[in-house]
């Protein structure tokens, strides 16, 4: 699975690196490093409601978007990580 | 409100801006009949001999904005008719000499080029070196240095006259630095435009729903476009179809950190971000190429950061500069870059359109930091690999900011001679730095203050988590 968390200007301006960095120590806690892959994406357009993360499938499927996460930051990732994220990889 | 310095730009926008409306709208096949009667509609001529040669010079306009002669390998080019055959006589005497008994010309003259001919100072021309020392000294002023500006502009001696006394431009030699474009003041020497190749990016993308299209700007931009803040600019060229806008002061930032690795590593660096002086040390200092860092430049950088995290993605530059029109089509770059505007280019895209930039919604610009940001003036890289060295425990570092190609020229001449005390060499071809860009809307002492401000601005005070961003795009955790 693949996580983008948006870099783009304005989920910056709220925070995308704690996001990022609080998002790499939770592959750690949860030791799921080799099951997702942590990447950065330019504005994944919903610049009103960041910092937006997307989680989904490595190879990209048209007509499946993907979950989004919206309005992430360093005090409510991890609990979005564990309720969203993590039931995802065991299907 | 004035947008533009001069009347030469206003022409070259009013063009594009036709172009553009066409490209979009329709109509581009009648360009080249339409345009002209639109811009010189007569029947009196108001810039040249007769209505019929402006139009035809508008008519070669309208072809450099459609993307120029696809024989020429330069993206500088002459218009041969607009050229006007400006003289080229060197020292003049006008006749305000009044033949007076100090002759201060022929005193200071140091190759005794003058005499005084029937009360009148007459300059030989075999021995005049053109060094201007008479002009100085006559206390009438009545000595004047007749010098074409574009030769003057050509820090790299590319200009000279063919036969019929037109410009003609040397590619061996040119460093497609556009000093001439700005300067000429007939406006014979035009940048390709490479609006028609953006216009069918977008188009392509159908709405970035087949891929998606990013805007990477340059810092620069903050000092240009007065209508609106830096925030409704983003929105601006959002609203031309771009999926977003990127800094490319993201790019810097990187690009600052890998040249203070590289710095630690060599010991002597000389900057790559200005394609330019990167010629011009290519074409001039062959033996000082391996001092010039490996790191690619912010525009190169910040589109490699986007490509890697969205692999279809196709990138638009946006800038001050008409070698980054060059430099994108390099090999070296790997073709990162999918094309290039200019700030004029984008202005005349924004007004054709019909954008209406009084009531813009602003839209987050923000990613890079302050070092990121200040590159865009002469001194920026400097200050930023003082401030990073230092910060890094790193010592030892003497840099120096090389501001425009004369000073370039001396300065490594200084290095070839083994003679520089400097370790670290920041290279602009633009003397300012690209805030002082040839295809700047405006070249105003403003612009550094803008770009100081907006650097100020920016949420990261340090390159450390555009590093992080960077460390973790090409290898992914």
């Amino acid at each position: 699975m693949i996580i983008k968390v948006c870099v783009g200007s304005s989920c910056h301006l709220k925070g995308s690196y704690d996001v990022i960095d609080q998002m790499k120590a939770l592959l750690k806690k949860y030791d799921v490093e080799e099951q997702i892959e942590l990447q950065a994406s330019f504005c994944l357009g919903f610049c009103s409601k960041g910092v937006t993360v997307k989680a989904g499938p490595a190879v990209e499927v048209t007509g499946q978007e993907g979950l989004f996460l919206h309005n992430v930051n360093k005090d409510n990732v991890e609990d979005l990580f564990v309720k969203e994220i993590i039931p995802l990889l065991t299907i | 409100m004035r947008l533009f310095d001069t009347n030469v730009q206003y022409i070259k926008y009013r063009v594009l801006k036709e172009v553009i409306r066409r490209a979009c709208e329709g109509g581009l096949e009648e360009a080249y009949m339409e345009i002209p009667a639109i811009i010189s509609p007569g029947p009196k001529a108001t810039t040249r001999c007769c209505v019929y040669k402006e139009r035809a010079i508008i008519q070669e306009r309208v072809k450099m904005a459609m993307g120029g002669h696809a024989g020429n390998p330069n993206v500088i080019e002459v218009i041969d008719i607009a050229c006007d055959e400006c003289p080229i006589d060197g020292m003049y005497v006008t006749p305000a000499c009044r033949g007076c008994l100090v002759h201060n010309c022929m005193e200071v003259c140091p190759r005794n080029a003058i005499t005084i001919v029937d009360k009148k100072a007459v300059i030989d021309k075999e021995k005049c070196i053109e060094c201007g020392k008479c002009t100085q000294a006559c206390p009438y002023g009545a000595i004047i240095a007749q010098h074409r500006p574009c030769v003057q502009s050509c820090k790299v001696k590319a200009i000279s006259m063919n036969e019929d006394k037109k410009a003609v431009i040397d590619n061996e030699k040119c460093i497609s630095c556009g000093a001439c474009v700005y300067k000429c003041p007939f406006g014979a020497i035009v940048d390709k435009s490479l609006v028609l190749d953006v216009i069918k990016l977008l188009k392509g993308s159908e709405g970035n729903s087949r891929y998606k299209v990013y805007a990477v700007v340059a810092p620069a931009v903050v000092s240009q476009c007065h209508w609106g803040k830096i925030s409704q600019v983003a929105t601006a060229i959002k609203m031309l179809g771009f999926h977003n806008v990127v800094e490319a002061a993201l790019g810097a930032d990187i690009t600052l950190y890998h040249e203070a690795n590289e710095w630690k590593e060599k010991q002597i660096l000389s900057t790559s971000c200005c394609p330019s002086y990167v010629k011009f040390v290519e074409k001039n200092f062959p033996e000082l190429v391996t001092y010039i860092s490996h790191t690619v430049s912010p525009m190169v950088e910040t589109a490699r950061l986007i490509k890697r995290s969205d692999p279809s993605a196709k990138v638009v530059f946006i800038g001050p500069c008409s070698s980054k029109k060059m430099e994108y089509t390099l090999e070296k770059t790997g073709g990162a870059v999918d094309s290039v505007l200019s700030f004029e280019e984008l202005q005349a895209f924004v007004d054709a359109r019909g954008i209406d930039t009084t009531s813009l919604e602003e839209l987050a610009l923000n990613n890079a930091s302050y070092y990121g940001r200040i590159f865009a003036k002469s001194g920026g890289i400097v200050q930023g690999i003082t401030d990073l060295t230092a910060s890094t425990g790193l010592e030892g570092l003497r840099p120096i900011a090389m501001n425009g190609i004369s000073e370039c020229r001396m300065q490594l001449a200084r290095l070839k001679a083994g003679k520089a005390t400097e370790n670290f060499f920041e290279g602009m071809a633009c003397e300012g730095g690209c805030i002082n860009g040839a295809l700047c809307i405006t070249h105003s002492p403003r612009n550094s203050v803008d770009v100081e401000k907006y650097g100020s601005e920016a949420k990261e005070k340090t390159i450390d988590n555009s590093v992080k961003l960077f460390k973790m795009v090409s290898s992914p955790a």
